[in-house]
């Protein structure tokens, strides 16, 4: 069977090129950065132009640009780097409650700590309201943290409205730009941000291994000890593969990227379209426009999420979902509860997320199989057509959920 | 993560829809939770089981185990009947996902629900 992957917001097939630059770095440029010998020298020149590589996607400086394990270990960094840094001036963060657990749980964890956390609602499309920032911003504040393209349902910040306000009261803005970078137009300058989180295997790079930008003159302190590496801030001898990896993901992300954009994009409003038009009771999640080139999220009343996951993954696509069942817990996702949606249209939430090498053949594909599914688990479904007058013994209580069964 | 049992069970599920003169009919959970399963039971004179259909919103887990507990129960009594329980079901279905024995594995739950509400309705059973 033809496998079709459409969960390019989990993760993404690293580029055969990258891969082959990664396996050449491990084989024959394998020196420690930090060795004065001509192997570590050899490593450390290509650490530095690799840096550069990784600015230039950003429009940033080489000097502005950290190498990390990833997007976790960058926001991370970020919201305790500028915290421990910052203090004196204050102990009060602003982020939003449709963050990634990489922000959300570093500052629950500042808050556990002594730090005050101003958590942003946002609207039914799962946007922030800058003037929610600005009227959020107190003497105290010291950090600002919202993410550029939300990784669920893919709505895009108003990144450079929001940096505007942070810059004009002299407070640090960081945003988790883990799914846009790569895969859309990300420019540093334009946006006006101070810190920005990368993951490199969320563009076609390897996995473990990210960055952060920190722009000129930010104050920041480290949160990993041990040698000198990345300029003091982040300990620990450099993934010269990775970061290798991930400069080469850069160059190729640079490479015609308004036409890559959309046509992505092209693919996904094309599935959106024509999923709201053929099927009933059906909800596009996130904002109708502003949302990150590749993803679709939809719910669809009745059914449940996983129970749709599996169907597609017998009909050889891969996608993912914000119920429960998938999230993990026992609560579907908190970026669709964020958004005002009920639990129950929460559960039956799918998220298509497309990249570069999908084809319109497998959307129409995607498009053909999908209704015969949802009409499938619906004609299963105790809330579809529900017969109201039906005499039924109830037991709605769940303890199996809220108690300790 | 499920076991080849669980997938044939979700993929063709036993007994599914309704019983319009249905004798009980029992429900559990909730659409909040993610789960609800309904269960409608055809009983003889007798008091055994004839015909039993299911209609479930969930998971894998939770239309697995609800298929399976029709085929389970089908031509028992219904003493024999309440004495299945959700750990028997998935049992049955070769094990669950740990996370899946409790929020998912509900079905001898709403079994039993229609076995109370047969005896509510028709009394004690004989």
């Amino acid at each position: 069977m033809k496998r079709i992957y459409f969960d390019h917001g989990a993760t993404t097939k690293v580029d055969e090129t990258v891969a082959k630059t990664v396996m050449e770095a491990m084989l024959n440029n394998f020196g420690n950065p930090s060795s004065i010998h001509s192997f570590g020298r050899t490593a450390r020149k290509s650490v530095e132009e690799s840096r550069e590589k990784v600015a230039a996607l950003l429009n940033a400086q080489p000097g502005e640009i950290f190498f990390t394990s990833g997007g976790t270990e960058s926001d991370n960094l970020a919201i305790k780097g500028i915290t421990l840094a910052n203090q004196k001036k204050g102990h009060h963060i602003i982020t939003s409650t449709v963050e990634h657990h990489a922000v959300l749980h570093t500052c629950e964890y500042l808050e556990k700590n002594g730090f005050t956390v101003t958590y942003l609602p946002v609207d039914k499309y799962g946007m922030v309201n800058p003037e929610d920032v600005r009227e959020a911003l107190n003497n105290k504040t010291i950090l600002v943290s919202i993410m550029m393209g939300n990784n669920e349902v893919g709505t895009l910040q108003p990144i450079k409205e929001i940096a505007a306000i942070t810059r004009e009261a002299g407070v640090y803005f960081h945003t988790d730009a883990v799914q846009a970078v790569g895969n859309m137009p990300v420019d540093v300058k334009d946006l006006g941000v101070d810190l920005l989180s990368l993951s490199g295997h969320k563009f076609y790079g390897p996995k473990g291994i990210g960055a952060l930008y920190i722009r000129k003159g930010v104050k920041i302190a480290p949160v990993q000890h041990g040698g000198g590496h990345e300029r003091k801030l982040r300990a620990g001898t450099e993934n010269v593969p990775g970061i290798i990896g991930l400069a080469r993901a850069c160059e190729i992300a640079m490479q015609d990227m308004p036409e890559k954009v959309a046509r992505v994009s092209a693919l996904r409003d094309k599935m959106i379209r024509t999923i709201l038009q053929n099927i009933d009771h059906v909800q596009l999640n996130g904002h109708p426009e502003k949302r990150l080139p590749g993803n679709a999220n939809f719910s669809f009343e009745f059914v449940e999420g996983e129970s749709l996951l599996l169907n597609l993954d017998l009909k050889g696509i891969a996608a993912s979902s914000g119920s429960a069942c998938t999230s993990g817990s026992l609560d579907p996702s908190h970026v669709l509860l964020s958004m005002g949606l009920s639990h129950e249209i929460a559960h039956g939430s799918l998220r298509l997320t497309l990249g570069a090498e999908n084809t319109e053949d497998e959307v129409d594909y995607f498009l053909d199989v999908i209704p015969e599914i949802v009409t499938r688990l619906r004609a299963m479904s105790p809330l579809y057509n529900n017969n109201c007058n039906l005499s039924i013994r109830r037991s709605e209580v769940c303890e199996h959920c809220h108690g300790d069964s | 993560m499920y076991t080849e049992k669980v997938m044939d069970h979700f993929t063709n599920p036993r007994n599914v829809g309704e019983i319009s003169d249905a004798d009980g009919i029992g429900e559990v959970g909730n659409a909040k939770c993610g789960d609800i399963m309904r269960i409608y039971l055809k009983v003889s004179d007798a008091g055994i089981i004839e015909d039993v259909k299911f209609k479930t919103f969930g998971c894998g887990a939770a239309i697995a185990t609800s298929s399976m507990v029709t085929e389970m129960v089908k031509g028992k009594s219904l003493k024999e009947a309440l004495d299945i329980s959700n750990k028997a079901v998935a049992e049955a279905l070769g094990g669950l996902p740990p996370a899946k024995m409790h929020c998912s594995n509900l079905a001898a739950d709403a079994l039993h629900e229609a076995i109370k509400d047969y005896i509510e309705k028709h009394g004690e059973t004989k």
